[in-house]
């Protein structure tokens, strides 16, 4: 299985990560090569494997719909780069 | 040419848990920003999430009502997408196992056909966060506090047909989860929002056409209102020939307008895949039926309860069954009012115009249930003639006085009932009318009769002060004209 630069750069823009052409080049080589190892795999015989949803063989344990948080705004907002009327203030985005 | 409408519907529910999906932080509504917005929600790094077991049993009690079944072994999965409200970077949902599987809801439409809609299936997942637009120095606002909070997305087949059949289910499936108590049910604050999927096919054929989805309709008024519009505009585009490109619309009630919010092309590819902080969650008979033995009664089984133990009629009992609290207020009201007929009538007519009329839902009402039970009785017992209720009715909404035979005595509405005292009023009346007398008993049309009538009965009002039973001074006045 091969990647596309097509692929790379729609998988780029989704991951909101900016890449120049170079690393285009060397980034389809290295997918590429993960996706042949990948695609080896695949060669396993699995029909009797019951598929799993997690490696861990294990059930999630359920918490009590109690309250135990208590408001840490300040600490948090201690470390934001841009708040104000107790908002997070981010780049603008409009739909 | 004629169209066929193809409508399905997908609403997110928010449930009435005290703690988030995935985190102990407060869902209570309308407090400070952020102020309930923790490690968890915040996506910290290092946090993990724990699932919320009430949402588990939420889910399980609306599957249970919606005649599905249940996935004993449910998993979560990430939708990726990028948005500031989603902290995370993605969003924590059910995709592949979903907690409810199929069911049906049935729907008492007005025709008198019962409508059966398919439900696909129903997955817990976490609501986002809401961004404010206002000008923040040209930055936006993000308020996390709902991020979190946990909501079940139910999914119908495209069975409905029509505006009226998806506005029938989207009122039915609000009565189901406000009686189970999984859902506060206040629309404006978002509690169920409703995306409404739309497409048209020629009349008869079996194949399904482009569809689009109007988001995030919050009133069933704008539901109504959106169908048309889209029905219309998707109408006119196939009529002129054009094709329809599926797309999210979004829709503006205040000028009932839509636009397109984003087209399937340039849509996030979602890259779901089953979330590695969450192990499967398997759910054993046990619990399902806690749940079950939980199950309070539901609007299908009010109905016919209303019907039996009351003896409304469909029509009245469907109304009146629908909403918890409606239905609540209702029989307050009919065990202290007697006569459930006249109850019914008044919470349709007086009680539910100046609810609607000053924008309150039935919770925020000035008036008990017993309150308008009483004042049915003295309705009933002849007490009061309807023109008097309605004004004992005007000072218990407003707060005047809260008894209702205390208002009957204060305002003097105390009618007339004896005979003899109003048939002397009549004679008297009468008397000083010879002309109008003689007029009527000239006349042979009955109609016309009827409606001479009515010119005695204000000066009999006047003659009674008001207090005059009208439906007495009716009968004596036909007797005694008639003789």
């Amino acid at each position: 299985m091969t990647i596309s630069r097509k692929d790379i750069e729609k998988v780029a823009v989704l991951a909101r990560i900016r890449v120049d052409d170079e690393q285009v080049s060397a980034l389809e080589k290295d997918l590429g090569n993960i996706l042949d190892l990948v695609d080896q795999l695949g060669a396993a015989d699995t029909d009797a494997v019951e598929p799993m949803a997690h490696p861990l063989n294990a059930v999630q344990r359920l918490r009590a719909d109690e309250v135990t948080e208590i408001n840490q705004r300040d600490a948090f907002q201690a470390i934001a780069p841009s708040t104000e009327n107790g908002l997070y203030l981010v780049p603008r985005v409009i739909e | 040419m004629q169209w066929d409408i193809v409508i399905g519907l997908e609403i997110h529910v928010q449930l009435a848990t005290r703690t988030k999906i995935f985190s102990g932080s407060s869902t209570a509504y309308g407090a400070e920003p952020n102020t309930q917005a923790n490690a968890v929600d915040l996506a910290m790094p290092g946090t993990l999430p724990v699932p919320n077991e009430q949402a588990f049993r939420y889910a399980v009690m609306f599957g249970l009502a919606v005649n599905a079944e249940i996935e004993r072994r449910s998993v979560f999965e990430r939708k990726n997408y990028f948005y500031p409200d989603l902290p995370k970077g993605y969003q924590t949902t059910q995709l592949e196992r979903p907690i409810v599987g199929p069911g049906y809801v049935d729907l008492d439409l007005a025709n008198g056909e019962t409508k059966r809609v398919r439900i696909h299936h129903a997955h817990l997942e976490e609501d986002a966060g809401k961004s404010l637009h206002e000008d923040f120095h040209g930055m936006t606002g993000v308020d996390l506090n709902r991020a979190g909070t946990p909501l079940i997305e139910v999914v119908t087949e495209p069975d409905m047909t029509n505006a009226e059949e998806a506005v029938a289910f989207a009122k039915k499936l609000h009565g189901i989860v406000t009686s189970l108590g999984i859902c506060d049910g206040d629309m404006s604050q978002g509690s169920m929002r409703f995306d409404v999927n739309i497409s048209l096919k020629p009349k008869g054929s079996d194949t399904l056409g482009t569809r689009t989805e109007t988001k995030n309709l919050n009133s069933f008024r704008f539901m109504e209102q959106a169908i048309a519009h889209e029905v219309e505009r998707q109408m006119d585009i196939l009529e002129d020939g054009g094709t329809i490109v599926q797309e999210t619309r979004l829709y503006n009630g205040d000028r009932d307008e839509s636009r397109s919010m984003r087209t399937k092309e340039e849509a996030n590819d979602y890259r779901y895949f089953p979330c590695p902080d969450l192990l499967p969650v398997e759910i054993d008979d046990s619990f399902i039926e806690q749940a079950r033995d939980s199950l309070p009664e539901l609007p299908d089984a009010r109905k016919a309860r209303f019907m039996e133990q009351y003896g409304l009629n469909d029509y009245d009992a469907g109304l009146l069954s629908g909403d918890s609290k409606l239905a609540g207020f209702f029989e307050d009201a009919a065990s202290h009012g007697k006569d459930a007929k006249l109850v019914a009538n008044w919470i349709q007519g007086e009680f539910s115009a100046r609810l609607n009329a000053e924008e309150k839902s039935v919770a925020d009402s000035p008036i008990t249930g017993a309150q308008l039970g009483d004042l049915v009785v003295r309705i009933a017992d002849n007490t009061i003639s309807s023109a008097g209720a309605k004004k004992v009715f005007e000072a218990l909404w407003s707060g005047e006085k809260d008894n209702v035979d205390a208002i009957i005595d204060a305002k003097g509405l105390k009618q007339v009932s004896d005979t003899g005292a109003l048939e002397a009023m009549v004679d008297e009346v009468l008397a000083g009318m010879p002309d109008q007398v003689a007029q009527y008993q000239q006349e042979s049309d009955p109609k016309k009769q009827k409606k001479m009538l009515g010119g005695f009965m204000g000066p009999l009002m006047k003659a009674s002060k008001g207090q005059g039973n009208p439906k007495l001074f009716n009968e004596i006045l036909v007797k005694k004209l008639g003789g």
